[in-house]
């Protein structure tokens, strides 16, 4: 018999092993076999053995190692069970020895999750699953809860999350850190992987969604164990500090009745003042480097945002000039329709929408929501009413978030009462 | 690849609203409809009449039975549809998410047999 006090204590103890440790698991237990989705069904097992043990015997001193020890000896039983045979016996041997000469209870066990890492997000493996695949595997999200904050059907993201780590282990890809010449290109993946986990999470605002708020949360949290694990690197810094900047405004997108508030609207009072601080501070460090990147300007650009809203200085030409850096390291239309918005207040409408008929060559545009709404607001400036009224209604049908449709469809209307008085 | 975006809401909670927000209720299904159909994903939509104007017909030993009301008891019922062209799955969720049905009730996602 078991008391309900040492169960949650069991519980707790398991929980707080999940958020810093199961990344470093899994890398340890797989790192040899590249075995991903063996590794977790063992450390799985693991968790189900302490959570029945611990309660009765107490928490071990090292819980890391205990759950190590577990989940390595449910392996060696499964390698024992699958297959038979001369070699293979010896391969286990070979584990069960690593098992008893390892002593993880004396030295801290190395921290391999970076090598994991960026096996996740290796180029052989398709790019729409490198956030989901180190969501899972390096921090424990479970496959339902990434499902939903991806926007896509739980038994889908579990087929494509199996599939994943099955060619992890049949393309034999490397857990290893990649070679400098190699690395920024490596990294721009992981980085990329991360940033897709955060604008996941960025997208629910108001923290209802408790899957996507965390997500942003946990984007935040990688990128600091990547800074940890590879510092100095001025990407991971730009990354660090571009999240932080969004993140510090969290509170100030919505307004009591729960509405949306563009930034220009924002009151500054509201941001989280330590965040800004950290996100200034890393895009200095990150620029005593001289090695500039996607990540380092888009930081720059919340910063240049946040510059203007305290100092009341307009730096519009500025803003303009870092999207003009962005769009040369890529031509991305959703770069040309921000710079496009920045070129409004430098040079007027009439030219932003000239910038923004050149992005619109591009087909995906016309599911893009961002795109329709800067559209409908440079033709409601220059006057277009129908035009606009007509771009404002995409940009409602478009948006997934109903505070900011509400808002769209009050610029529409707004659109409509001038139009009656003219 | 052909889906159907079932919207299931409570339509008392329409009816409940005041004109003014019933309007903007209408307008952002408008706005959807319309992005449905600038994309070119739009095969067919329809709104349904309120459920308790319909009836359930079901054939049980041989004999036709009819009962007023909706199928099932619950709050949310069938309350209209989108029939869309989108490329997979992912695609399909990415406009039922859109769907203004999406935030007052739930939007069903069912792929349409085609063999």
């Amino acid at each position: 018999m078991t008391v309900p006090e040492d169960d949650a204590r069991a519980r707790a103890t398991v929980d707080a092993v999940v958020r810093r440790s199961y990344g470093k698991l899994v890398a340890l237990l797989a790192i040899r076999t590249r075995d991903v989705a063996g590794a977790e069904d063992a450390l799985s097992d693991a968790f189900a053995s302490a959570l029945a043990d611990w309660p009765v015997k107490g928490c071990p001193a090292n819980p890391e190692a205990w759950l190590l020890t577990v989940a390595r000896r449910k392996l060696i039983d499964v390698a024992r069970r699958r297959r038979s045979g001369e070699k293979a016996a010896a391969e286990w041997q070979l584990l069960a020895d690593e098992l008893e000469t390892n002593d993880f209870l004396e030295a801290p066990f190395p921290d391999q999750r970076l090598a994991l890492i960026f096996a996740c997000a290796h180029p052989a493996i398709d790019a729409t699953i490198h956030a989901p695949l180190i969501l899972q595997v390096v921090l424990g999200l479970d496959a339902a809860t990434i499902a939903s904050a991806f926007l896509m059907s739980p038994a889908a993201m579990g087929q494509r999350l199996v599939r994943a780590k099955h060619r992890i282990r049949q393309a034999e890809i490397p857990f290893r850190i990649p070679r400098r010449a190699e690395l920024p290109e490596r990294l721009e993946a992981v980085l990329d992987a991360v940033y897709a986990a955060f604008a996941e999470g960025w997208s629910d605002p108001v923290g209802t969604d408790v899957a996507r708020r965390e997500l942003a949360d946990e984007a935040i949290f990688l990128c600091r164990v990547i800074d940890g694990l590879l510092p100095n690197e001025p990407e991971v810094l730009g990354l660090l500090a571009l999240m932080l900047h969004a993140e510090a405004r969290r509170a100030a997108r919505r307004n009591v009745d729960g509405d949306y508030v563009p930034l220009a609207d924002q009151d500054a009072a509201l941001w989280d003042a330590n965040m800004v601080d950290e996100a200034e501070s890393l895009l200095l460090r990150a620029s005593t480097h001289n090695r500039i990147g996607r990540y380092q300007i888009e930081g720059a650009l919340q910063s240049a945002h946040v510059y203007r809203r305290r100092s009341g200085k307009a730096n519009w030409s500025e803003v303009v000039e870092l999207y003009n850096a962005l769009l040369t390291l890529s031509r991305s239309p959703v770069v040309e329709i921000n710079r496009a918005l920045a070129l409004a207040q430098v040079q007027g409408a009439h030219a932003a929408l000239g910038a923004l008929d050149a992005a619109a060559s591009d087909r995906r545009l016309v599911e893009y929501q961002p795109y329709w709404a800067a559209r409908a607001e440079l033709l409601a400036k220059v006057g277009a009413r129908a035009d606009a009224r007509h771009a404002y209604d995409i940009a409602i049908g478009l948006e997934r978030d109903a505070a900011v449709r509400r808002f769209l469809q009050q610029r529409r209307a707004a659109l409509s009462i001038a139009s009656a008085d003219s | 690849m052909q889906y159907l975006l079932l919207i299931h809401s409570d339509d008392s909670g329409f009816f409940a609203l005041k004109p003014a927000e019933q309007q903007l209720a209408i307008g952002a299904y408008m706005a959807y409809t319309e992005a449905l159909r600038k994309a070119g994903a739009l095969v067919g939509s329809n709104r349904l009449m309120p459920s308790t104007d319909a009836a359930i017909v079901r054939v049980a030993n041989g004999k036709s039975q009819v009962l007023d009301g909706p199928f099932t008891d619950t709050k949310e019922q069938l309350g209209g549809y989108y029939l869309i062209e989108a490329p997979d799955l992912d695609a399909a969720i990415a406009w039922a998410a859109r769907c203004p049905g999406a935030g007052h009730g739930a939007v069903e996602v069912r792929p349409v047999r085609t063999n």
